[in-house]
Formats: structure tokens, C-alpha cells, sequence
């Protein structure tokens, strides 16, 4: 299926998209990617909005909704590239879409929730008492999750290895029932309400009358250094040359001496532990939890990373904050009904557009 | 493992020698034979025959998703939108639901007397199929360059924003005059049973007539699929799944091929679903959740990516599990050992278990496409060599 680069030298085909394509050239993505801030931030700018201040309604002409929009969509997006940077791990290194991951995501935060009420975290928790817990949970999600993860691909994949394609992919979704079940079990049908331990509408500083509160800065908090760390991991250890090359092409990584089952393992301990970190950050951000979800998430994570171009870590990131931002502006403007919907039309409008993704580049075809 | 494939394939061709020439012919009438008269062995209203009658139904829409996963090798994950556009086809063409209207076109006294558009459901399963199609066509278009797996993502994008448009069709308002596009999560209901004079009545008290439509839909989808696969079209999409690049040097259309793949899928689909759109008597946006384009990939996966008669036995078992040994045989298991809860908790872990096992077990699906099963041994194992006999 590698037709772009040897069709292009047939005679031309009928394509109608191909030449949209061709005529909309290297500005149609950024236009498109900000038709919806810019056509808001007008629409503000123009005819103003209305803020209820002591009662009276306040017309205002500037971009502080839009600003604040897209900090909620920063920090919101930024759980959502914690969770797509597993999908696109898995799938650069084995080509599997794995449908398990998001309730995997799920199961994280159950346990963080169930664990930090075990030692006591509570709204009257100091604040040393409950960073220390908080943290004490994160490690806990991850090594959780992370454990999780690598069972499953013990269990699910790893016997198909040399099954048909599609294979993994079912027992993925056959996980992802059972990891539901057993949120069902865990927590019923649902959602449940956590506590509030980290006060997460506690404003703290304001730029321009945008409004950051605790929990932006919870979300961008644990994500950036998780990201660096990884990045690091990925580019500078041993270990993570050993991932690159396995993704490039496993045979020839095989035969360069390279553990290739105790590779992929790791890289579903690496996207397990993002996912059970993000896990907690959800509990703590949007303080409901129910079994539901992990599959919620993980239909927009992983649609962040095919946005992004899947199999690329920094394309997880860039698609998962640009997804959250496209989510708060559709939640504020459009309405939360639509937001699913606006989602996936900005992913199939990126898609005609440019069919690797953003930073997609060349991936392994499967063979 | 391989000496007991080696065994039974002998056997196999043992009793295929001992057998007269028209025995495949005689299977085959005799299975049909038995089609008709089954459900005459069930109560009209059995619990069985329902789960039967909805088996069939997820047989047509896994044969039409097969179309595009197993034969053209286009991962589909939004196939529900098929389903919910015939079902809406039923909901808009067969009830009171388009309430200033009054068209009446070959239904029975009872609907002509009620306002709104009813046609007969022959009419309506015509009109189902086209618009499948030509929304078919629609969704496979921007997928048209995609690699792989960013197929699945863009169909998922598809299926998901006519199920948006589906749930919140109640605020969209057509014509004017509080007329909705559809009901969203109220449903449209009732839907007019459907009308064939000379079987029956279609209530939910009378079953048969339901398993004789389905039924003959089932024929409709197998003869098609067959004469698909073995046709000039059939191979085109065969050769277009195996190498891309390949086919189109050989002079295979690429554009016109995939989207006929896509179109036929649809057509099914939408076939299937004004069926249980009147079957199920109510056309609900609940209905058309993602959880339903994977279970039906699952059947096609499950019973072999492209074999007619695997995707057959995939939906039939999958079918079955969902709808019928797991809430009516399995459900009162538990107390019979005695412990206390309902089987219905454990369900969805019960279905991805055997999901997970079934694949384990058998991960080229349970009857695996003779093609695809000489590709997958091709050059993998030891390739055989019979020994000159001496």
C-alpha cells in the first residue's frame, strides 16, 4: 500500500481530493487548523460577548474567552497526549491499535483514587502530606498500570506475533471488555465523584483575565516532565535506541543482537506507566471516575495520534493539545453535544490534507 | 499439531472421494430445506427464534463489512454508520414520524389510515441500499490515499459523527414546522411492521415471518458475495488488498475498485439495518454506539478475514454468545452453584474473554480464506514434499 510514492509517476488517475490537495498546497493545514480560534476570536473581537459581573451582564470586545479557551485546551490536552503517547509507541513498534490502552488508562485512575484513599488523602491533608501522598499515588498508577500493560501484551500479543494483522487487534478489543467488566465491577455502572484534594478551581494567577487554575497546572505539571523524560529516554539510552530500531524493522534489529520481545515489553511498560500517570491526573482534574471513560479517552487519544502522524511521539503531544483545545472551544461555542463530532471532522479535514499526519513521517508498512 | 492436520485433511479427502458428485448440491438443498421449515421447531415467540432472527441479521451486516475488510483489505471501524442510516431509512420512510406528510405506498389498511410517509418494505430496503451507497462512497472517498490503519480512523471519525448527528437530530429541524431530523436518544417508534401479504403477520408475537425475511436476505447476501468474490471484481479488490502498487501497474482502477468495495459494504449494511430497524420496531441514536462496528469486525475477524462461509459462522457465534447463551443459558448458572449475582454483571468480560481465546486459539480465524491460508504457510513452515512412493 506504499502507492504515494509510485502512483504519482502513472498517468494521472481521476482524484478529485489529490487535486484539492495539490491547489490548496503548504497553507491549507495551518488555515485549517485555525479556522475555529480565529473565526471565535473574531466573532468576539467583533461583536462581543457577555459576562455576568455582580449581576449585571457585561458586554466585552477582547480575547481574553478565547485565551482562556485555549488554556483549558492546553491543559486539558495535555492528559490526552499522556494517553496517545502509548498508542503511538505501541503502533510504531508492533503496528497494533491497541484498543485496550484507554481502559488500561481507566484502571489507573481507579487505582490512584482507590489508593490515596487507603493512606488517608483527604481534603483536610496538608499541603506537604498530600504532595508527598500524591506522588507516592503516581507511582503507584504507573508501576500499576505499567504491570498491566506488559501482562497484557504477554498474554494477548505476543502469541499472535506472527498471526494475520487484524488478530491482535481483536484480542485488544477482547481486553478492553475485560478491563471494562472489571471497572464495572470496581465502581458500578456510574460515574463516581473523588475529592477535590488538589482544589482544582483554585485560580492560581491570572494573565490578561485568563485564568490558570490548579489543575492546569496539575495536568501541564505532570505532563512536561514525563514528556522530556521520555524524549530523553527514547533518544539518548541504550535502551530506547534499541525501541527505534525495533520499530524501524525488527528482523534486522533481531539479528543486530537486540532483545526484540523484552523491547516491545518495555514499550508497553513505558506507555502503561504514561497512561496510569495520566490516569491519576484525570481523577484529580475532573474529580469523577467511571468504567466508561477509558474508552472515551482512548477514542480521542488515539485519534490525537493519528493527527499527530501515528508512531511519532512529539505528533502525540502537538495532536493531543491540539484536540483539547478544538474540544474546549467546541464545548464553550458550539456546544458539548457537538464536540465529538467537531473532533472528528478537524481529523478527517487533516487527514484529506495531509494523509501521514502533522509530523507524520515514513512508517514500516506491515508486511 | 501439524501430523493431526496431516490426519484429518486424508480423512477429509477419504470420505470426499467415497462421496457421489451430487452431494455438495444435495448439502446445499437440504440446508436450505432446513432453513425454512426452522423455525417451525421454536414457539413464535421464543426466546431462541429472537436471537436467531437477530443473528441473521448481524450474518448480512458481517458479510457486508467482510466485502470491505476481507476482500478489498480496507480496515472499516465505522460500519455502524450504515447501520444507522437504514435504520433511519425505516424510521423515515416507514412511520408516522414525518408527521405532516401522507404518502402511502403498498402498506396495509392499518398504516394507510395513519399520517406520516409509509412505504412498503421492499420499497424502503431499496431505499436503504441506495443511500448506504452512496454514503459509502461518500465516507470511502477521503480515505481513498490513506495507509492502513489511518483508513480505520477516518471511518471510525464517519461513524461517529453520524452517530453524533444521530443523538442530536432532535435540535436539527428540516421543513420547518418543528419537523426533526430524527428522534435522537427518544427513538422513533412505533415503525411500520413490515407488509408482504401471503406470510403472516409481523408482530412481535409472530416470529416466523421475521426469520422467512431475514432469511431470504441472507440468501440475497450469500449468492452476492459469492458471485462478488469469483468475479472479475472480486479478484480486482483481491489484488488490490495483496499489493497496491501491483494491481494498479497491472491496470486495475484503484479508485473506482475501493469504492465499489465501499459501496457494496454499505449497501448491506444499510440492508441489514432497515431490517432491524422494523424488526426492533424503534430507531433509537443509543443504538448506533462504535461498540457495534467492532462487534462486527470481531465477527469477520473471528470467523476469517474474507472466507464467506467463516464470516458466516463468526456472526453466527458471536451473535449467539451476545444475544443468547450469555443473558438466557448462562445467566442462571451462577445461582445454580450458588453464588449470588447475576451473569449479566460479568458480560462484556465474558465476551472479551472469548474473544482473547478464540484468537489464541485459532488467530487465522475459525475457517480461514483458502487464499490467505496458503499465503500464511507459504515459505513459513517446511513446505511438503511428497515422497515418491516406492
Amino acid at each position: 500500500m506504499e502507492a504515494s510514492g509510485a502512483t504519482q509517476r502513472l498517468p494521472p488517475a481521476p482524484r478529485p481530493l489529490a487535486a484539492i490537495r495539490r491547489h490548496a498546497g503548504a497553507w491549507a493545514l495551518p488555515i485549517a487548523l485555525a479556522i475555529l480560534p480565529v473565526y471565535y476570536a473574531l466573532q468576539d473581537l467583533i461583536s462581543g460577548y457577555t459576562v455576568s459581573v455582580n449581576g449585571h451582564e457585561v458586554v466585552y470586545h477582547n480575547l481574553t474567552e478565547i485565551g482562556q479557551n485555549l488554556v483549558n485546551g492546553v491543559s486539558n490536552g495535555a492528559i490526552w497526549a499522556l494517553i496517545a503517547i502509548g498508542y503511538t509507541l505501541v503502533y510504531g513498534i508492533i503496528e497494533l491499535i491497541n484498543f485496550a490502552h484507554g481502559d488500561v488508562f481507566m484502571i489507573g485512575s481507579f487505582t490512584a483514587a482507590g489508593f490515596w484513599g487507603s493512606i488517608g488523602l483527604g481534603l483536610t491533608t496538608g499541603p506537604l502530606g498530600l504532595v508527598l501522598g500524591l506522588l507516592l499515588t503516581l507511582i503507584i498508577a504507573m508501576a500499576t498500570c505499567g504491570s498491566l500493560n506488559v501482562l497484557i501484551e504477554r498474554v494477548a500479543y505476543r502469541p499472535l506475533r506472527n498471526a494475520p494483522k487484524l488478530a491482535p487487534l481483536i484480542t485488544a478489543v477482547g481486553f478492553s471488555f475485560i478491563l471494562q467488566n472489571v471497572g464495572l465491577l470496581w465502581l458500578g455502572g456510574s460515574p463516581t465523584g473523588v475529592p477535590d484534594l488538589i482544589n482544582e478551581n483554585h485560580v492560581i494567577f491570572t494573565v490578561f483575565g485568563i485564568v490558570v487554575r490548579n489543575a492546569d497546572v496539575l495536568a501541564v505539571g505532570v505532563t512536561t516532565p514525563l514528556v522530556i523524560l521520555l524524549a530523553w529516554f527514547i533518544t539518548r539510552t541504550r535502551q530506547g535506541r534499541a525501541m527505534r530500531a525495533t520499530a524501524q524493522d525488527p528482523e534486522a534489529a533481531r539479528l543486530m543482537g537486540i532483545n526484540v520481545d523484552a523491547t516491545i515489553s518495555l514499550t508497553f511498560l513505558i506507555g502503561g506507566m504514561l497512561a496510569g500517570a495520566a490516569g491519576l491526573v484525570y481523577a484529580l482534574y475532573e474529580t469523577t471516575i467511571w468504567y466508561f471513560q477509558g474508552f472515551e479517552a482512548g477514542l480521542i487519544a488515539f485519534t490525537a495520534a493519528v493527527m499527530g502522524g501515528i508512531g511519532n511521539v512529539r505528533g502525540a503531544v502537538l495532536g493531543g493539545i491540539i484536540i483539547g483545545c478544538i474540544q474546549q472551544i467546541s464545548d464553550a461555542r458550539i456546544g458539548p453535544e457537538w464536540t465529538d463530532a467537531v473532533v472528528f471532522v478537524y481529523l478527517i479535514l487533516i487527514m484529506i490534507l495531509r494523509p501521514r499526519g502533522l509530523l507524520g513521517e515514513e512508517t514500516r508498512e506491515a508486511g | 499439531m501439524s501430523e493431526l492436520a496431516a490426519q484429518l485433511s486424508e480423512w477429509r479427502a477419504a470420505v470426499s472421494a467415497r462421496l457421489p458428485p451430487w452431494w455438495p448440491r444435495a448439502l446445499a438443498i437440504a440446508l436450505l430445506a432446513f432453513g425454512v421449515v426452522f423455525p417451525f421447531l421454536f414457539a413464535q415467540t421464543s426466546d431462541f427464534l429472537n436471537a436467531t432472527i437477530i443473528a441473521l441479521s448481524y450474518v448480512v451486516f458481517a458479510l457486508g463489512l467482510n466485502i470491505v475488510v476481507g476482500f478489498a483489505g480496507l480496515l472499516d471501524l465505522g460500519y455502524v454508520a450504515f447501520f444507522a442510516l437504514g435504520a433511519y431509512t425505516v424510521g423515515w420512510l416507514g412511520s408516522g414520524f414525518f408527521f405532516k406528510a401522507n404518502v402511502h405506498v403498498l402498506v396495509n389498511s392499518f398504516a394507510s389510515s395513519l399520517p406520516g410517509v409509509h412505504l412498503n418494505f421492499v420499497l424502503i430496503l431499496i431505499a436503504a441500499v441506495i443511500i448506504a451507497s452512496v454514503a459509502g462512497i461518500i465516507i470511502g472517498a477521503p480515505t481513498l490515499r490513506l495507509r492502513g490503519d489511518y483508513i480505520a480512523i477516518v471511518t471510525l471519525g464517519f461513524g461517529e459523527i453520524i452517530r453524533v448527528i444521530a443523538v442530536n437530530g432532535q435540535d436539527i429541524h428540516i421543513f420547518g414546522g418543528g419537523q426533526t431530523l430524527t428522534a435522537g436518544e427518544i427513538g422513533i417508534t412505533p415503525v411500520d411492521p413490515v407488509y408482504l401479504p401471503g406470510i403472516g403477520t409481523f408482530d412481535q408475537l409472530h416470529l416466523r415471518p421475521w426469520y422467512w425475511v431475514v432469511f431470504v436476505l441472507v440468501l440475497i447476501v450469500l449468492f452476492v458475495n459469492v458471485r462478488l468474490r469469483d468475479s472479475r471484481l472480486g479478484r480486482a479488490w483481491i489484488a488490490l488488498r495483496e499489493d497496491e502498487v501491483a494491481a494498479i501497474s497491472m491496470g486495475i482502477p484503484a479508485v473506482r475498485t475501493k469504492l465499489l468495495a465501499y459501496a457494496t459494504g454499505a449497501a448491506f449494511g444499510g440492508m441489514a439495518g432497515a431490517f432491524l430497524g422494523a424488526y426492533y420496531n424503534e430507531v433509537n441514536s443509543d443504538q448506533f454506539a462504535f461498540g457495534f462496528s467492532i462487534f462486527v469486525l470481531a465477527m469477520v475477524i473471528v470467523g476469517g478475514l474474507g472466507s464467506i462461509w467463516g464470516v458466516t459462522l463468526g456472526a453466527l457465534l458471536l451473535s449467539y454468545i451476545n444475544y443468547y447463551i450469555i443473558p438466557q443459558v448462562l445467566n442462571t448458572l451462577p445461582s445454580k452453584f450458588g453464588l449470588n449475582f447475576q451473569l449479566t454483571d460479568v458480560e462484556f468480560g465474558i465476551f472479551g474473554f472469548l474473544l482473547v481465546l478464540v484468537m489464541i486459539l485459532r488467530p487465522q480465524g475459525l475457517i480461514p480464506e483458502r487464499r490467505r491460508q496458503l499465503e500464511l504457510t507459504e515459505g513459513i513452515g517446511e513446505i511438503e514434499v511428497k515422497e515418491p512412493a516406492l
